[in-house]
């Protein structure tokens, strides 16, 4: 039986257990925190570092969705500096790939968008990096568009922890890290992809998507993946 | 990298400062675009006159922006999404992008849309025609026949027109409302409709959207009436225009079914001579390399299509609703072939002056109608029947409407998995590029004096411009006048002269 413990989230006293996320006690004490590259019962890990929280006696700013609780904590989830930094984290989201909202199959379906929306960020002040990034239209039934990925891993995570096929990971380091299938192969070579559509379903923007769905018509259905994952008994 | 384990926890009270806010970005800010009508004419309807070495006018070159880069960035992109990133390149017409990518696509793809999903794209496609044509000769023609070709220029446009004569302009935007309002109820965005989609369109026609458009039809078709009685009874008056108007004899091309009626949507391209005989009754989409050329032309990226039998520039051809009624044998509705008939009656059999694009446009505006008209009384298209699936059959395809501007050409290939390798778009304008480029060549012989340009050549060579309403985005102001700018060069490309 994990050991409960209290902590302050906005300087409000709220129950948790020892193991639990900051995001985790602030979700089920109906506070927001946003979030893109976290995913309901799967393993966090702090990629796109929107979660960031201040917790008070420390000199950084701590992602949520991987940060566990300790006694006595005091957590801010909201101030001038948080959104500040959020903005920032979300601006390099969009100069680092090419976000043409316009034409995408996500469009207005988008969690990249939607976050851009609700943080207010209406224009980035960054100078776009336009990077030339392939696009692997080799699978029969899904396309994986490189520029609009933003390595938030969700991919790597769905399809190794509930699929079990760990099709996908990541190669190379910061700014040129890539999404790779099968160890670098074109998507459509893959002994390991079964097909079963888990990683389009639970990938935020456009990146994946289902061939032959026209502009603003991919909806994602990542709630029935994290569900059979919980079911699963997945990450808790 | 294998999914990573949550971190460990982190130093708590260690006692540092706190991080303090971010530092405002170093780099330099993003600059704001502006889209004014100064900017709007830059690079757009640029003229090029040029003089030889005994000073006569030896080439006009008509510039206009063109589709540019286009085979290079859409490389490597899944074809079906075509149709969203092309209606891009043109603000006004949109749905005719939509409409010919969307058919390059069905050539890939190796499929035919249901019927109701064809019908409905047809649909939209009249409503488009009504819109743009009411566009083009309410808001930048009318000022012109209204107020006159030589009224001060500050008032020749839609404002001196809503003053001189509110009711014309009145009408001009309820038209227009009436074509978009079609649009919006059937694609719920007017602009960059996502509704058309390869395989037909994406959702049906809702009953309700049937009847608001059918209670919508006949005050509209009232109005459509009216400006071509107006029209009729104006016409006259213009003899002058008339028969100095881009008046040089060219080839037409226009679209039309089986049976040699004028076709929007579907059909095959017709060529007819200067004298009105056919050269080919019914090019195929697929075979118009065969047809059409493009050359190249000096100092411009804007490409030449050409009749290619006949070479180049040999070749040339107009394109638009003119070029329509010159190749079509009828409408197929009735009003619209009452029309057609008197306009053959009062003009003749081949219409070459350009100011009968005017008159044209109004004959199509009341087709267009008949036609919206015709579409909803069919039950089926209420059908949900409306979009056809299907992955890549086809390495290739190519797509041909008639925009309102004229024959539009969507040409793609592909791999085997669907990403475009290659691209290319002929556009209304560019077709009628060359039949420009010799009107200009008229007027422009009248006006240069030595190495100058007369006063009144502006006036004259926009007005000739204007009369094959090219692309809006590209040639106009926002209140309707023409960015334009000519230059007279000598033989070695100096500029000798100015205006504009
Ligand atoms: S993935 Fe989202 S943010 Fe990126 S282009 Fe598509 S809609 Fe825009
Ligand atoms: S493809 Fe989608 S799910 Fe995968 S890392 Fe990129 S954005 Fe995330
Ligand atoms: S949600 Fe915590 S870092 Fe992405």
């Amino acid at each position: 039986m994990p050991e409960k413990i209290s902590i302050r989230i906005d300087g409000e006293y709220v129950a948790a257990q020892e193991g639990q996320t900051i995001l985790e006690v602030a979700r089920a004490s109906g506070k927001y925190i946003p979030t893109l590259c976290w995913l309901e019962s799967i393993t966090p890990v702090g990629a796109c570092r929107l979660c960031i929280v201040e917790v008070s006696g420390v000199n950084r700013l701590l992602p949520a969705c991987t940060t566990p609780v300790q006694d006595g904590m005091s957590v801010t989830t909201h101030s001038e500096k948080l959104a500040a930094y959020r903005r920032i984290a979300l601006e390099f989201l969009f100069t680092e790939r090419n976000h043409q909202c316009a034409v995408c199959v996500s469009n207005n379906h988008c969690e990249l968008q939607a976050m851009a929306q609700r943080l207010g960020v209406n224009s980035v002040r960054y100078a776009y990096t336009f990077p030339k990034l392939p696009v692997d239209v080799s699978h029969e039934r899904f396309v994986l568009d490189h520029n609009r990925c933003i390595l938030c891993t969700r991919c790597v995570r769905v399809c190794a922890e509930v699929e079990g096929a760990h099709v996908w990971d990541l190669s190379s380091r910061g700014i040129r890290s890539m999404v790779i299938c099968d160890m670098s192969k074109p998507w459509g070579e893959s002994r390991n992809c079964t097909n079963c559509g888990k990683c389009v379903q639970v990938c935020p923007t456009g990146a994946l998507a289902e061939k032959g769905f026209a502009v603003e018509e991919m909806v994602k259905r990542d709630a029935k993946v994290t569900r059979l994952a919980s079911r699963r008994g997945g990450h808790q | 990298m294998s999914p990573g384990a949550a971190v460990g926890a982190p130093p708590v009270g260690a006692g540092h400062a706190p991080p303090s806010l971010p530092p405002e970005p170093k780099v330099t800010p993003m600059k704001k675009i502006t889209i004014d009508p100064v900017t709007r004419i830059e690079g757009h309807a640029k003229i090029d006159i040029y003089l030889d070495d005994a000073g006569h006018v030896a080439d006009t070159h008509f510039h206009v922006t063109q589709v540019r880069g286009f085979e290079k960035f859409t490389e490597g992109r899944p074809f079906y999404e075509m149709p969203s990133i092309t209606a891009r390149i043109c603000g006004i017409c949109p749905v005719s992008h939509l409409l010919a990518s969307s058919k390059a696509c069905d050539a890939i793809m190796a499929v035919a849309p249901p019927e109701a999903g064809a019908k409905l794209r047809e649909l939209v496609h009249c409503a488009q025609f009504v819109q743009s044509h009411a566009l083009s000769f309410f808001h930048l023609s009318a000022p012109d026949l209204l107020l006159g070709f030589d009224s001060d220029p500050a008032r020749r446009n839609v404002f001196g027109l809503i003053d001189q004569n509110p009711e014309m302009a009145k009408m001009g935007v309820a038209l227009r409302k009436y074509g978009q309002q079609i649009i919006e109820g059937l694609a719920k965005e007017r602009i960059h409709a996502s509704w058309i989609v390869p395989g037909g369109v994406n959702a049906p026609m809702s009953p309700e959207v049937r009847e608001r458009t059918l209670a919508g039809l006949p005050a509209a078709r009232a109005l459509a009436d009216k400006t071509l009685a107006f029209f009729k009874t104006v016409v006259d008056q213009f003899q002058e225009e008339i028969s100095n108007f881009g008046t040089a004899p060219t080839m037409f091309a226009g679209m039309v079914d089986r049976d040699g009626g004028l076709q929007w949507y579907d059909g095959r391209l017709k060529f007819k001579d200067a004298e009105g005989a056919t050269v080919s009754a019914g090019m195929r989409a697929r075979d118009y390399a065969k047809f059409i050329g493009e050359a190249s032309l000096r100092d411009s990226y804007l490409k030449a299509p050409y009749y290619k039998p006949l070479g180049y520039p040999a070749g040339v051809y107009r394109v638009g609703p003119l070029a329509r009624l010159n190749v079509a044998d009828g409408f197929g509705t009735p009003a619209a072939d009452r029309e057609l008939a008197e306009f053959r009656q009062r003009c003749g059999p081949v219409v070459h002056s350009s100011f009968h694009y005017h008159y044209a446009r109004l004959i199509e505006l009341l087709h267009g109608l008949e036609k919206i008209e015709r579409l909803l009384a069919d039950p089926s298209i209420l059908s949900t029947h409306v979009r056809a699936h299907a992955a890549v059959n086809c390495l290739e395809g190519v797509g041909m409407i008639e925009a309102p501007r004229g024959v539009l050409i969507h040409h793609y290939k592909v791999n085997e998995q669907g990403a475009i390798t290659w691209a290319n778009l002929i556009v209304a304008t560019g077709h009628n590029n060359l039949a420009i480029n010799r009107g200009v060549m008229q007027v422009a012989k009248h006006f240069i004096e030595g190495d100058k340009l007369k006063e009144g050549m502006l006036n004259r060579v926009s007005a000739l411009v204007r009369a094959y309403d090219p692309c809006l985005s590209c040639s106009t102001h926002a209140d309707g006048t023409l960015a334009m700018e000519i230059a007279l060069r000598g033989p070695d490309g100096t500029v000798l002269d100015r205006m504009g």
